[in-house]
């Protein structure tokens, strides 16, 4: 108490010689100079009656000490109309602060560092690249809905990669999403890079569905459970603005939207074993007839896909061994000026978990050209993932690509992924 | 048209109550098997009840099957377990189930850890360089029969404000079950009184609350950070501590791999025994009452084979 009273006087001490050299020169300030002595003083005048009070013992009762989160109305404010008596100070004293804290969103940032050795005339990507890093913002808006924002920094620019509400307690079991977001074609467009089994993504994205980015656009998607009994089959129809990818989908009419349907059927084989099976469809206008912002071919891309995945974990030792096995398989119908392109493209991937932190995996690929089917590129990847931790990976990827025109790419990828910040889901 | 659609939501709402709340059970999920074991006491025959997490399963790390949400769908009440422990899986399922009564903060939603008392609530900043830290404390927290009562009062409350008129038959069966719980207890400390500070290691932190309750001391982890697996150096050292303290019982959760347990076992002479932290973790383990039956006679045997009782 003594040290409190001496570091108060010594402050007030201060802030008088301190103080006194501007009174001259900034009179604003020096009010506000007098104010805060004002409040000092009240805070030691309180200080010295508790310290009375508390030498004299109980029987001294000693008068409450100012609110710490209050400030006395600034001379001359008074009388103008404004508030009198003390303010209160907001953002400062530490119930405020942590009050408003308790509503900020979950927030995470997911490194994603990639690297790339050997050759590819193709499509070669960067020695060394801070390839992605996304920073997440999810939290409870209200009592009906949920609002999740994915940011992506790359090297060179910033974009949304998703923002939504999703609405999680319609009326008729209808699972709501608005906002930008990526569209439910088959399995690999949903997921983002860090949750992917690979470094990259498959030729047959590549090619036929939009590349890194896919099918990503500003929309509103409705989900809704197909009541069958202990059976999971969800449908999804979504409809966005019309553009995604650089060469897939453009949109130069307000009616000129992307329509996706998706059909997910789920089913436990066993409790350690399950299959996912999804159909999917899209449809939108492609920009092949785009002339000057204009489409004047009106050329529409449709999309068809069916996906299958088979999971194994056992639950006893379900963090020690798991086995995923998926294929997707995508049909594109792509009217451009010279005729229809109808191309077709898959992948077949297989991930073993042999240890605690270790995964090892495969991946077979092949894919026409959306834009000419008479061309196709096709390659096989094997990856061997460790896990540091739950917030750590570290992956290197061998593909070998053989492209319809270029060389035989041959090339070593690696991966160090790293997350900080609030603990998300675990993918599934 | 109007008057037609008032007509038809006026008929809505008076027949609602009448069908819907005439003593319909409550459909109750718990995340894990323990809850459910709790939630069964306390609901009796007004509610069903069904679990997602395996006893015998990580509670960490379980999957988010849309099988699940399926169950999800159609809860009135979701009890779990909180302090972060299903972060990784339940927030994806909550969010697809379509339910409104069971979203975190709605009237069904209930997590289970209120009224608890929380060990190892970190102080000071938290970071990842400790592991996989529970930045709100253990959630391991039913192991203590004094939690198993408070999370029986927290559900008995939850199914009264959900259902008032059966409040009576609530409370009735809470008392019941804590009176019972009362005498187990009893009959379990008198049980480990004999080996009060029995030294003992565990593979994850999972039973704090039971060593403080049955007054056994753990000193050590296989793990050398939560979420973290062993480490040669970190299991030497851990040789060489429960050396130095005679050291002579190695819990390790059914989940776990024996091969570290086994070979710290072989070096020190210390029993491994699988302890099921939880109800449904082995399969003599049906409901919380003989969770503690079964967990409390393995590690009295143990203690009492391997002479581990300390001076």
């Amino acid at each position: 108490m003594q040290f409190k009273l001496f570091r108060v006087s010594a402050m007030l001490g201060v802030l008088v010689l301190g103080a006194c050299p501007c009174f001259a020169q900034q009179p604003p300030e020096a009010a506000a100079i007098r104010a805060e002595i004002t409040r000092l003083r009240q805070q030691l005048d309180a200080l010295e009656a508790r310290l009375a009070a508390l030498e004299g013992g109980a029987a001294a009762a000693a008068p409450a000490p100012a609110p710490s989160n209050q400030v006395a109305v600034p001379e001359g404010a008074a009388g103008a109309g404004g508030p009198t008596g003390a303010l209160p100070v907001y953002g400062t004293a530490g119930g405020a602060v942590s009050g408003a804290k308790v509503f900020n969103p979950d927030m995470a940032v997911i490194g994603d560092f990639l690297g790339a050795a050997g050759s590819n005339k193709v499509a070669p990507t960067p020695a060394l690249e801070m390839h992605e890093s996304e920073a997440a913002f999810q939290a409870v808006v209200d009592p009906y809905a949920r609002a999740d924002f994915f940011i992506s920094f790359g090297e060179e620019g910033v974009g949304l990669e998703e923002g939504f509400i999703t609405f999680t307690s319609l009326p008729g079991g209808l699972l709501t999403k608005v906002g930008k977001m990526r569209a439910a074609f088959g399995k690999v467009n949903s997921l983002h890079n860090h949750v992917l089994p690979w470094t990259d993504r498959p030729l047959v994205t590549n090619n036929l569905v939009g590349g890194e980015d896919g099918i990503d656009d500003a929309g509103i998607s409705v989900a809704r459970l197909i009541p069958i009994p202990d059976v999971f089959l969800e449908a999804t129809g979504q409809v966005f603005r019309g553009d995604s990818g650089e060469n897939l989908f453009k949109t130069s009419k307000r009616g000129d939207l992307t329509y996706l349907g998706h059909l997910r059927g789920y089913q436990d084989i066993t409790e350690g074993t399950n299959l996912d099976l999804g159909a999917s469809y899209a449809r939108a206008h492609n920009p092949s007839g785009i002339v000057n912002d204009v489409d004047l071919g009106r050329f529409t891309t449709q999309l068809f896909g069916v996906d299958a995945t088979v999971r194994y974990k056992p639950l006893r030792r379900s963090i020690y061994r798991s086995f995923v096995g998926r294929t997707e398989l995508i049909w594109s119908r792509r009217q451009q000026p010279d005729g229809l392109q109808r191309a077709f493209g898959y992948y077949v991937s297989g991930d073993y978990q042999f240890a605690r932190r270790w995964f090892i995996g495969g991946r077979y690929d092949r894919s026409d050209h959306a834009d000419d089917a008479s061309l196709f590129d096709k390659g096989e990847s094997a990856v061997l993932t460790y896990w540091p931790s739950e917030f750590g990976q570290i992956r290197g990827q061998y593909r070998r690509t053989n492209y319809a025109i270029g060389p035989v790419a041959n090339e070593l990828l690696f991966q160090f992924q790293f997350s900080i910040g609030a603990h998300g889901a675990h993918p599934f | 048209m109007t008057n037609r659609y008032s007509t038809w939501l006026l008929t809505a709402l008076l027949a609602a109550p009448a069908t819907t709340h005439a003593q319909a059970k409550l459909n109750v999920i718990a995340a894990t098997q323990d809850l459910a074991s709790i939630a069964a006491e306390v609901g009796g025959d007004r509610i069903t009840i069904d679990s997602i997490a395996k006893g015998y399963q990580d509670p960490h790390f379980v999957e988010a099957k849309p099988s699940f949400i399926l169950k999800l769908q159609k809860a009135d009440v979701l009890i779990v377990v909180g302090r972060e422990l299903e972060i990784g899986w339940l927030p994806p399922l909550i969010q697809q189930s379509r339910n409104g009564k069971i979203q975190q903060g709605a009237e069904g939603y209930l997590d289970a850890s209120i009224g608890a008392q929380i060990l190892e609530v970190p102080t000071g900043q938290v970071t990842r360089a400790e592991g996989d830290v529970h930045p709100l404390g253990n959630p391991h927290y039913w192991l203590d029969p004094e939690n198993g009562k408070r999370i029986a009062k927290e559900i008995g409350d939850k199914f009264s404000q959900l259902r008032p008129g059966d409040r009576a038959y609530f409370d009735q069966r809470v008392t019941d079950f804590t009176s019972r719980l009362d005498a187990a207890e009893k009959r379990w400390l008198a049980m480990m009184a004999p080996y009060k500070g029995t030294k003992m290691v565990s593979y994850h932190r999972s039973f704090p609350n039971f060593a403080e309750r049955f007054g056994l001391n753990i000193v050590g982890y296989v793990e050398p950070r939560p979420g973290i697996p062993p480490t040669p150096q970190h299991t030497l050292d851990l040789i060489n501590l429960m050396k130095q303290q005679n050291v002579k019982l190695v819990l390790v959760e059914p989940y776990f791999d024996m091969k570290t347990p086994n070979a710290i076992g072989r070096d020190t002479g210390a029993q491994v025994l699988v302890v099921p932290p939880s109800v449904g973790g082995t399969k003599e383990v049906t409901d919380y009452f003989k969770l503690f039956d079964y967990d409390i006679a393995l590690v009295v045997n143990a203690i009492k084979q391997s002479g581990a009782k300390q001076p």
